[in-house]
């Protein structure tokens, strides 16, 4: 890290490529490959929306450290669990953000990462569960970059 | 040309128009501490308090914080013996929960072997080359801001208590001439911002009282420790200033100065920031 | 990545018992879409992969991209109906691995 200089520090975080982003409507057509993972992971089923709640801030105070929490309704016993759940950005350069597999040990369907937001954009969230059902939600996070910090 | 440029471009255009916008729905409560008699602010608040309440999360969880990596990081280095005299920190200091408890809420602090003050890193420093006979360990180096953030999470919780009397006056006058001096293109003194500006609203982010209790602070931008006189050199970089040198007696007036500023306020280091 | 891992879990739980985890590790989370001084891009270096197993068995595992934050934070959830031993392996871009164990008793 030594060797990076200023204008790279600022670059750094997610490397994103640093705009200052007004708040937008962020129902253009997603730019990225999220659709095509969406589609890889769903096998191109529809997905129903309900049974996922996302835990994002309206507004991200910085897009490299977002908090993320996400709670899928369901049992989690051996007979019907959530299996798997994508999670895609539909603004950043590469649409993947991460996939959680659950197993009936994990007890609950709930879990919390920090991810990175290049800009102002839909967060979604795909869920499968052990019968093969496909649930989905979004969420738009307002990213704006240009606070001094401190 | 950046886009950092750009927008700082616009802003010196917009000749510094600050507004109270409210855009993250909800504004938190500031909450802070009565300022003793003939201190600059009435109250004097943390710039934990300007953060939306997911950051603060950040730093109340010791274990989500990350900051507390750098903490672990330096426990181990603390008992590792360096250099020619085969000495660890904890040979001469012991326990740091103990002997360290404190330490780093009073500094900087005047050396009179040195006949100047000295802050933390700068102790660290000179406990290395001359006790340990070790390399000193360069400014920004995961290792000094890592053993910094260490020793100040010693004094967590207690007040800021610099003291800026006797030899200390004329290093606390030259910080305060610093702090009130307009410098480089945005012709701007930290006063423009912190003093007269905290708590309003600009570049997307609420301006803070500049308080340094929580540094060295984990910024979320960055996503790793930010000593303190990064953060200076940060600040007269937006401004579009030649900064000062890390270390400099310029930037260690300047530290004793904006410490005096916060003096009382909780240490909060490691503290997580924007 | 040589720091030790950061784990929270409780020491103990009642048979049945769903318990929180939390794990913070050390790592820069390399994008791979920063660019050095010479203006070269910077190689993609990220932790890829966490999992966690009960006993053997998966609790939970996540595979993780570019956009994840640096220091990675993971935090879940586990159902505890024996006494045990979980373990934590996080994988690396380089093939390194970084592992750590945690036990958990049962209450009376």
């Amino acid at each position: 890290m030594g060797a990076i200089n200023r204008r790279q520090a600022f670059l750094l975080g997610g490397g994103f490529v640093a705009l200052t982003v007004l708040p937008m409507a962020a129902n253009a057509e997603p730019s990225n490959d999220a659709a095509e993972l969406i589609k890889k992971f769903t096998g191109g089923k529809e997905a129903a929306k309900g049974k996922i709640t996302l835990d994002l801030p309206e507004i991200a105070e910085n897009g490299n450290t977002v908090p993320l929490a996400l709670t899928v309704e369901s049992p989690m016993t051996a007979e019907n669990y959530v299996k798997e759940v994508l999670f895609v950005a539909d603004g950043n350069p590469n649409a993947g953000v991460a996939t959680l597999m659950f197993t009936p040990m994990s007890g609950k369907a709930e879990a919390s990462i920090r991810i990175r937001l290049a800009q102002t954009q839909n967060v979604i969230a795909v869920a499968k569960m052990s019968d093969g059902s496909l649930f989905t939600e979004r969420k738009t996070v307002k990213v704006t970059i240009g606070g001094c910090g401190g | 040309m950046s886009i950092r440029y750009g927008s700082l471009a616009g802003l010196a255009t917009a000749a510094l128009v600050l507004s109270a916008v409210a855009t993250s729905g909800e504004e938190l409560e500031r909450k802070g501490i009565p300022a003793p008699p003939g201190h600059v602010f009435q109250t004097i608040i943390s710039g934990y308090q300007f953060r939306t309440k997911e950051t603060r999360a950040l730093q109340d969880d010791d274990l989500e914080n990350p900051g507390f990596l750098a903490v672990e990081r330096a426990a181990d280095v603390w008992k590792t013996v360096d250099g020619g005299e085969g000495k660890s920190c904890m040979s001469c200091h012991g326990e740091a929960e103990k002997t360290m408890k404190g330490v780093g809420a009073a500094m900087p602090k005047w050396s009179e072997k040195l006949n100047k003050p000295v802050n933390l890193e700068q102790q660290i420093n000179i406990c290395r080359t001359e006790h340990m006979k070790a390399e000193p360990w360069a400014f920004k180096s995961k290792e000094l801001t890592d053993m910094t953030t260490f020793v100040r999470f010693q004094s967590r919780g207690l007040p800021v208590a610099v003291k800026a009397d006797g030899p200390m006056s004329p290093w606390f006058e030259k910080g305060k001439e610093i702090y009130y001096t307009r410098v480089g293109q945005l012709d701007l003194a930290c006063a423009s911002c912190h003093e007269k500006n905290n708590g309003k609203f600009m570049r997307a982010d609420f301006l803070s009282q500049g308080q340094t209790n929580g540094f060295p602070t984990y910024r979320l931008r960055d996503q790793r420790l930010i000593p303190l006189h990064e953060r200076f050199e940060g600040c007269m970089f937006d401004v579009r200033g030649v900064p000062y040198k890390p270390l400099s007696d310029e930037f260690l007036a300047l530290e004793l100065y904006v410490a005096w500023r916060g003096i009382g306020l909780p240490v909060e280091t490691p503290s997580v920031r924007n | 990545m040589a720091d030790k891992p950061r784990i929270k879990l409780p020491k103990e739980a009642k048979k049945g018992e769903i318990i929180q985890i939390k794990t913070l590790v050390s790592h820069l989370m390399e994008s791979g879409q920063r660019k050095d001084a010479q203006g070269k891009p910077i190689a993609r270096k990220i932790i890829n992969k966490f999992t966690c197993e009960f006993n053997g068995r998966p609790v939970f595992s996540c595979a993780l991209e570019p956009a994840i934050s640096a220091n990675p934070y993971i935090q879940f959830d586990a159902r505890i109906d024996e006494e045990g031993t979980f373990k934590f392996a996080w994988t690396d871009d380089d093939g390194s691995v970084v592992t750590a164990e945690e036990k958990i008793a049962l209450k009376a």
